[in-house]
């Protein structure tokens, strides 16, 4: 068993983050350039960590498998990000939005993250409209912002449809001024296969450059991963082709619990799939819920156009079924409302699989030029996949797979189980408890690349003062690259018959028919079975063409669906323990009688951070217990 | 609720509409000093659903059923975002559509029968690594030589202290909204990057944050590009390829910057 010790200060909440500070330890300035510490990943999470720590003073190394850090995941968010500035004093504060998050996680996160979270929330947007990001203004020239999703205060600020883009563009600049500085080694097209362990402590990490197939070792006192979610474990998902579990997965295997796997959030408004040569699915930003009326026609199986059907024959289901809320209630629950409809055959569309999203009425409102202002690129981007003008015709959407709450567990330093092994970003399981509310990701991921990890990490680099890092020729290093170079290898040399997207595509399936939207004991045991059958088929019959030293897009993906499909198990297995349903977790067998989550606060108010024992055998569950002493255990109401 | 996930349709359905039959000529080229070579293969039944990308997933699906190396190609979000995607479609950098880039061209822009020609980017500064994949690392090196505001983490004001006029901002993000793609450069008969590094130049320089780097920034960012790209000289293709239509006139302005930059006495910058 490992001790999960969550290093929680002591004091009051509102002090505990300020206290700490005071108490950590700190690096003169002219010691830090003797530390050296690898950031993998450079998207909002590690971009920020990376330029932070190299600005203080430290010797960084960051490493993406991109071509560029600007490429990274972080730059696809479109809605907008979280902020207690209170600037439209509508009764928003810290308090309230640490409140908001730990309710609208379903009461399954940390209080004491949670409230360091909201606090340092105001401190992001003044770095980062320092910085240059071109946040959506006023005509008086101040911040605007808008509503989403579980909250009933306008605390979101954003940057168009492309809040991601323009955070991450900030982020990278900051980065892209330590490289210039020689703060910062960047490390391009460098795919880290392995984090290396000796003694307990993490040493440094394993990569392989993606153009020409060589493996290095790279030592550092302390190493933080900053590598995203593992959605397309569902191979159909909101995220970026690329994005993977590996980094975390083989940490995993290192000796970092993961937390949480089973809590994936799948967002409600989604282009709905086409065909069977659908490569992923295209998020429409919840921002439109402020302006859109999501409804269905009354009538089972109503042919007529959308247009013909009149005010009377249509259900506004959300704004019935949650009227305080309406449009806005959290992700979950909007969620499986919309499978509700489509599941009793109301569902529209060509196949019969989407909700319409209506903007009729804030057309008529507002006019086209405001609608279009705020969600110009959205429009387009219906507009091109779907060729239908979504100012004249409801848009369609449904849900699809988009984040994962769940990831490695960390303590309040966010520190893994694995001493010196930090993480941050989408990659850890902090904060967002079962669910995650709109437009808190891009706060977290920046909230822990600016503001936490630049204290922690020195924090614990201070105590190896003198010490070099374990140099990169050490035999423990050499081991790790051996077994990345096998790994590969047995990929190329497996001689099989199916390619690395065939076999992904149908564990996808595997995985949204039976630990998606609803999930049963019945399902998941089959799930598990038939990952492992599955398994075994890609150890037997993966092709992969080519050869290990050039660039080889095959051969990249191969390890990493090999990766998602020990997760997909440990996923369905957190699934299967957790006899509750709560926030992104929805087992069947719980549910109150208007079928909403039933959670069991006796039995599972804890974090399940799981611990690898080996190829194929089971598990062990670790549990972190949460105490709620803030926010009152409460079933949630968003009626 | 039903006890099952059905997305109904979500990774199964069967596609009824138009299908279309191609003949593509693909650049080939197994590594960096290779030769390469254009190639044709036959591939019908696309459906015209499809985005050019899962045009192409097809193609290598089926090259690996018959043991072919499939073509390889650079691509992420898939949503006209992260810039990954870009190749020469016909001879138009991201193809026929206006302001689309290639992940969000759809095969229904096309017809059963067309031959369709697809390359990499060509420039100087973008060697090629394999098949339609090259290295545009040069871009971030004029990033790297002033494409930010120096702000330490923690050292910011108040965010709203600096008010800033809704079409000054507008007129920044319009710039910022460059996805980094190259498409400029590809399109460009010199292989220039001024309309890259325009946007990035005038993206800050238009912000009141961005005025007291403003003239070191344009400096530092033209002379890097300067050594890496060819010249401009003013064709425009650059802009009519661009994904996000980013405008000529940003290169207008960031022309003006650096030459005000060479010779403006420094000290009076802050009166503009
Ligand atoms: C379509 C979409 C829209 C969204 N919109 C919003 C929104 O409006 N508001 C909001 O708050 N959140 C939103 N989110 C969620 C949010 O964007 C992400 O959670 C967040 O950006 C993740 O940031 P990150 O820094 O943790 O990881 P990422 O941005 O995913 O970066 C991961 C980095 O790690 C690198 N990497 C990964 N593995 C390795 C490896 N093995 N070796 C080397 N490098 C590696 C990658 O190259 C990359 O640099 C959205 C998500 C999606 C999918
Ligand atoms: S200016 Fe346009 S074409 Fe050039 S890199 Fe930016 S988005 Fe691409």
């Amino acid at each position: 068993m490992i001790h999960l010790d969550p290093a929680v200060p002591d004091g009051p909440i509102e002090q505990k983050w300020d206290q700490h500070k005071f108490e950590m330890k700190l690096v003169a300035p002219h010691n830090r350039r003797r530390f050296e510490v690898i950031v993998v990943g450079t998207g909002l999470a590690g971009g920020a960590a990376a330029a932070t720590l190299g600005e203080l003073g430290y010797k960084v190394k960051a490493f993406t498998f991109h071509d560029s850090p600007r490429r990274a995941h972080s730059i696809a968010a479109q809605g907008g990000i979280n902020a207690a500035k209170n600037y439209r004093g509508d009764g928003d504060s810290v308090q309230r939005l640490f409140y908001d998050t730990v309710k609208g996680g379903d009461f399954r996160a940390r209080e004491a993250n949670v409230y360091r979270l909201a606090q340092l929330s105001v401190n992001i947007i003044d770095q980062c409209v320092a910085q240059g990001v071109p946040f959506a203004r006023e005509y008086g020239g101040l911040l605007d912002t808008r509503s989403f999703g579980g909250t009933q205060v306008s605390r979101t600020f954003y940057a168009r449809g492309q809040t991601g883009q323009q955070l991450l563009l900030g982020a990278y600049s900051a980065l892209a001024r330590q490289v210039e500085a020689g703060n910062v080694e960047l490390f391009d097209r460098s795919e880290m296969l392995d984090v290396v362990v000796k003694d307990g402590r993490a040493c440094g990490i394993v990569v392989r450059n993606l153009h020409t197939g060589q493996i290095v070792s790279h030592a550092a006192h302390a190493v933080v991963l900053a590598t995203g979610g593992y959605g397309n474990v569902f191979y159909l998902s909101t995220n970026a082709k690329a994005s993977n579990a590996s980094a975390i997965w083989r940490a995993h295997r290192k000796g970092a619990a993961l937390a949480n796997p089973c809590y994936t959030q799948i967002h409600p408004t989604c282009i709905p799939a086409s065909d069977e040569f659908q490569s992923k699915l295209t998020l429409m930003s919840e921002s439109l819920r402020n302006d859109g009326r999501i409804w269905v026609p009354e009538e089972f199986g109503d042919p007529r156009p959308p247009n013909q059907i009149p005010e009377s024959e249509r259900d506004y289901y959300l704004e019935r079924r949650y009227p305080a809320f309406g449009n806005l209630v959290p992700r979950d629950v909007a969620s499986r409302a919309a499978k509700r409809e489509v599941d009793a055959g109301r569902g529209v569309g060509p196949l019969k699989n989407g909700v319409y999203l209506d903007f009729k009425t804030a057309v008529e409102r507002l006019g086209r030029n405001t609608i279009e202002e705020r969600y110009g690129n959205l429009f387009e981007m219906y507009e091109r996949i779907t060729d239908e003008d979504p100012y004249q015709v409801p848009m369609r959407i449904y849900p699809a797979v988009h984040y994962t709450m769940g990831g490695l567990w960390v303590d309040y330093n966010l520190m893994s189980t694995i001493p010196g092994l930090f993480v941050g970003g989408e990659a850890n399981f902090s904060d967002h408890g079962a669910n995650r509310l709109g437009a808190s990701a891009l706060m977290q991921g920046l909230a822990d690349g600016y503001f936490v990890l630049p204290y922690t990490v020195p924090n614990y680099l201070a105590g190896m003062l003198g010490q070099a890092p374990i140099p990169a020729d050490d035999p423990v290093f050499r081991a790790a690259e051996a077994e990345v170079a096998d790994r590969t290898q047995r990929y190329l040399s497996t001689g099989g018959t199916r390619s690395v997207d065939d076999l992904h595509r149908e564990l996808g399936k595997i995985m949204w028919d039976n630990c998606g939207m609803a999930r049963s004991r019945e399902g998941l045991e089959k799930a598990i079975s038939e990952i492992a059958a599955l398994r075994v088929e890609f150890d037997r019959d993966l092709r992969v063409l080519g050869s290990a030293d050039t660039l080889n897009q095959s051969l990249e993906k191969a390890g990493r669906v090999d990766d998602f499909f020990e997760l997909a198990g440990l996923l369905c297995r957190d699934a299967l323990h957790r006899e509750e349903s709560c926030g992104g977790h929805f087992r069947v067998e719980h549910q109150t009688e208007e079928g909403e989550a039933l959670r069991d606060d006796d039995h599972f108010a804890y974090a399940a951070a799981w611990e690898y024992a080996g190829p194929g055998a089971e598990p062990i569950l670790n549990k972190e217990p949460l105490e709620f002493d803030h926010v009152h255990l409460a079933q949630r109401s968003y009626k | 609720m039903s006890q099952t996930n059905g997305q109904t349709g979500g990774q199964t359905a069967v596609h009824h509409g138009r299908t279309l039959d191609l003949k593509l000529c693909i650049w080939r080229q197994p590594g960096p000093r290779a030769e390469g070579r254009m190639v044709e293969y036959d591939l019908p039944g696309v459906s015209e659903d499809m985005s050019f990308l899962e045009m192409l997933d097809l193609l290598n699906e089926r090259l690996i059923a018959k043991e072919q190396e499939p073509v390889a190609f650079e691509h992420d979000c898939r949503e006209g975002i992260c810039g990954s995607c870009g190749m020469m479609i016909n001879g138009q950098a991201h193809g026929p559509q206006l302001g689309t880039a290639t992940c969000q061209l759809h095969m229904r822009k096309f017809n059963s029968g067309d031959v369709i020609e697809i390359e990499p980017w060509r420039a100087a500064a973008f060697p090629i690594v394999r098949d339609l994949v090259v290295n545009r690392s040069a871009l971030d090196r004029i990033v790297e030589a002033g494409g930010y505001i120096s702000v330490t983490a923690g050292a910011a004001p108040e965010a709203n202290i600096i008010p800033v006029p809704k079409p000054v901002a507008d007129a920044a993000f319009d710039a910022a909204a460059c996805i980094g793609c190259g498409a400029c450069v590809a399109a460009c008969p010199n292989g220039a990057a001024q309309l890259f590094t325009a946007a990035k130049v005038a993206h800050l320089n238009l912000l009141p944050q961005g005025q007291a780097e403003r003239f070191s920034r344009t400096e530092a960012m033209v002379e890097r590009m300067e050594e890496f790209f060819g010249s401009c000289t003013f064709h425009g293709e650059c802009e009519a390829a661009c994904p996000k239509r980013i405008s000529l006139e940003n290169i207008v302005l960031m022309n003006g910057d650096y030459v005000r930059a060479k010779f403006k006495n420094r000290r009076l910058a802050g009166r503009r």
